[in-house]
Formats: structure tokens, sequence, C-alpha cells
């Protein structure tokens, strides 16, 4: 009898979901909304006085492994650097994000929006027009030159975010 | 007019509505089972076309109709387009004896009715077997062979389940056995009798605990693997179909028929079929594929013996009230 009643367990089981709402959320109605650092289309950032960030330094480029992003390098009358043009190919990427990490500036980042088939291939192409965006992207307040390329004014310790140097003294027991 | 010509007239119009409204009731129980089937695993099945996916018969029809009608490479050719003709004639030609209804509403009431079913239920395997077999796929003659044994084994016990009704109801004829059971329904007298025959065509019809001919997960589609666009589509019609008749049989040998109290004979008789339907939709929805050895033996070493067991009953208390 022991199997009788597992069996009839199981049509219990099924004739109870069958009036239950179903868990489906239907996409095109209902967009869930993604997690802010899930990985689809990328884009380039500004930093906060909304120059461009990127300095064109190619490590993205070298670590798609795809090969999806191109440049060309080339530099402003002060010295600083930015890309000519900017291309990436997003019939090509994968959207793994090692471009985002390689990037020293915070300039190429991924974003959630990922609704961005085509009928045409050549329509993935994304020049810099495409990929620059107005805002500082997931960190609104970074600015690479406010760190790094900039000749110390004051004494070891003065600079953003530098802590004092140990007194090696103090530590003397 | 001369009465033949009436009779011929009155006949045309029976089967031209019956084939209409069974074509088009095939057509909607897949919406139905999609639909019952999603619902069960917490899903909203079909809901893109019109209202909850109402259009989506039409919508399958069209594609199936669009699509190529490929015959493969070293194919048997006449088999293989014939074959799936087979299957969906043999399903239609068994409604021409069901009465869906009080006297006029039956095409023909053959006094050989249960025998002309169990007939053309044999017949369907010739379809299904042949078309596996002209395939020149080994998925398709495995899901063939695989269909011939299994239906061919089913028919024993389906035949046999159907030997006490026919004692109870001292005819063939369907009409009789629907009017036998003007006291009590076949189903309370006979539940055992009822028990094996729905497992058998269940079986018969290639539903899911049996549905080893098409096993999807080892032979891709079985027995109609090879087959593309409308033939495909008369192979899935004629099974659909042939989910109706069974319906409609379960509710002519056991449930009553077209009896039923307040509401006309031919929504009784409708509301069985669906009920025997849905069940069949439940099963589905709950029970895994068996292994083939065990399908086998569940067949020849339960179902038989327990029929003919049955049988031995069924006449011991046929003598004894007798006498």
């Amino acid at each position: 009898m022991e199997w009788i009643k597992g069996f009839l367990k199981g049509f219990a089981t099924t004739l109870k979901v069958l009036f239950r709402k179903p868990v489906t959320e239907q996409y095109p109605e209902y967009k869930r909304p993604l997690p802010a650092r899930s990985r689809a289309v990328i884009i380039l950032t500004r930093d906060p006085d909304g120059e461009e960030r990127c300095v064109a330094c190619y490590l993205c480029s070298a670590v798609c492994p795809v090969s999806c992003i191109s440049m060309q390098s080339a530099e402003r009358e002060d010295g600083r650097r930015y890309p000519r043009w900017f291309r990436i190919n997003f019939a090509r990427c994968i959207y793994c994000g090692l471009c985002e990490e390689a990037c020293p500036t915070l300039a190429i980042q991924l974003t959630p929006h990922f609704e961005t088939s085509q009928r045409d291939v050549l329509k993935l192409v994304y020049e810099k027009e495409d990929l620059l965006v107005n805002h500082g992207g997931k960190n609104k307040e970074y600015n690479f030159y406010r760190y790094a390329g900039v000749t110390m004014v004051g004494d070891k310790g003065t600079h953003i975010n530098e802590e004092e140097p140990v007194d090696l003294k103090s530590n003397l027991p | 007019m001369e009465p033949w010509i009436t009779a011929t007239l009155l006949l045309i119009i029976k089967l031209l509505a019956v084939l209409i409204v069974l074509l088009t009731l095939a057509a909607y129980l897949v919406w139905v089972e999609r639909k019952l089937l999603a619902r069960i695993q917490a899903r909203f099945g079909p809901n893109r076309t019109w209202r909850f996916g109402l259009l989506q018969p039409l919508a399958d029809v069209i594609k199936l109709m669009t699509k190529e009608d490929t015959v493969p490479e070293g194919a048997d050719k006449r088999i293989f387009l014939l074959a799936p003709g087979m299957v969906g004639a043999a399903a239609l030609l068994i409604f021409a004896i069901i009465p869906f209804g009080p006297v006029p509403m039956v095409i023909t009431d053959l006094n050989v009715g249960v025998l002309f079913f169990l007939a053309f239920s044999s017949l369907g395997v010739y379809g299904v077997a042949l078309g596996g077999w002209a395939s020149n796929s080994k998925y398709s003659l495995l899901g063939g062979v695989r269909a011939a044994a299994q239906m061919i084994s089913y028919e024993v016990s389906l035949g046999l389940s159907l030997v006490p009704v026919v004692m109870l109801a001292g005819s063939f004829s369907l009409v009789d056995i629907v009017n036998a059971q003007n006291r009590l329904p076949f189903i309370l007298m006979q539940p055992v009798s009822f028990i094996l025959f729905f497992v058998s065509a269940a079986a018969e019809i290639k539903r899911i605990p049996f549905d080893l001919p098409e096993a999807e997960n080892e032979l891709v589609a079985g027995y109609h693997t090879e087959y593309s666009g409308m033939r495909f589509g008369l192979f899935f019609l004629g099974e659909y179909i042939t989910m109706i008749v069974l319906g409609g049989l379960v509710a002519i040998f056991f449930l009553g028929g077209w009896r039923g109290p307040l509401l006309p004979p031919i929504l009784w008789f409708l509301l069985k079929v669906f009920l025997t339907v849905f069940i069949l939709i439940w099963f589905r929805g709950t029970l895994p594929r068996l292994r083939y050895d065990r399908l086998m033996s569940i067949g020849w070493k339960v179902l038989i013996p327990v029929s003919l067991l049955n049988i031995m009953a069924t006449g011991a208390v046929i003598l004894i009230m007798k006498s």
C-alpha cells in the first residue's frame, strides 16, 4: 500500500500546483531590474569635470579576448591623451568585463542595458560618439589626473588619500 | 424525396459536422494540453497569440503548412508519404461508430462496434511502424519497432478489458452498451476493467508514462524524427484525435455515455470526454516515462492476467445471478 500512497501523492502535488500563480516573469511587459554591476553594453564615461576619462592607453584593447576594441590615440595641446576614434564591435564582444578591470582611469564600463539586437550586423559596430556618455558611470567622483601624473607640491603624506609617513621611532618598544 | 437520398444526405451532413468539430477540437486540445501542462509546472503556456494564446492552434497550422515537406535520402518514398495519413485516417474512422447522443446522433451504429474499434486501433500501428521503417533512420526505426511491440502487447489487454463490458451489456454495439448503463454506469460495476482499459488505452495512444516510441531523450522524436511540415502535423493531429476518441470510448464504455441529469446529452458526452482527456494530461504532468522492460512486464505480467481473472469473475457473477 506504500507505493499507492506515493503514487497518489505525486498527483496531489501536480493538482495543487495547477491552481498556483505561475512564477514566470513576462519579459517585454515586465523587465526585471538588473544589478548595477551586471555586464552588458559598454560605455565610455567622463570625469567629474566633464572631460573624457579615456587616456587611450590600449590596455582594454590588449586584454580583450576577442579583440573587439580598437582605437587611435592622440594628444591634446596640454599633453593629455585621448582616443581620436574608439570603436567596439558588439557583434564580437562577449561581455566578459576584462576591459573594465584593466582600465586605469575607470573610463570604460559595462552597463546593465542589454537590449541591442539588430538585423544588420554592421549596426552593432559602435563608434566613439555612440559609446561616450555624459556621466561618471559607477564611480562619479573619481578623477584619474588628481591621483596620478601630477607633480607633488607638499611634503610626504600630503597627496590626496595618501597616509602620513610612519614615524619609525614610535614603533620602538 | 426517396428515403435513401435523405439518408445519404443526412449521413454526409453528419460526417461533415463531425469532421469539422473533431478537427477543431483536436487542434484546441493541443492548446488545452499546453496550457494545463504549463500551469502544472507553474508557467503560463502559450499566451502571445491573442488573448490567452487562443489563436495558437491557427498559428501552428500556418507554420506547419508553410514548412518544407522533406523526404530523407534513401527513404522508401511511397510508404514514407503514406504513413502519416494512415495514422490520421485510422483515428478518424474510429469516430464513425461513437454515439455522442441518443440514436440519430451517431454516424453508424455498427452491431460489431467494439470489434471495429479494436481493428482500427490496430491499423494505427501500421502507420507508426511503417513510418518509422520507411524513414531510413536509426531513431525512426527504433521508435517504430518499439511502437509496434508496445501497441501489439497492450492491444491484448485493451481487448480483454472490454470483454466484461460486452458480457454485461450483451452486445457489441456501442449504442446498446450505453443503453445498458441506464441504471448504473459500468465504472461502478467494473472498476478493475475501467483501470485496465484506461491504462492500456494510454499505452495504445503512446501517452506519457508509455511514450517510449517517441522518447525524446533517447530517440530524438522516435518514429516521426524525419517528418517535417504537415506530415509531422498529421502524426501529431492523429495522436490528439485518438485522445478525443479514447475519451469518447471511456465515456461510452464506463461513464454512461451521453446519459446524465439536467444538461442535454451532447454536453454530458463532451463533459465526460474532457474529464478523461484532463486525466490523461494530468498523468503526463505527473508521471515519468517507464523503462522499456518494465513497460513490457506490466503489459504481459500484470494487465493481461488481471484482465483474464476479471473476465472469469464477471462470468461467475453473471452465472450466479441468472441461476
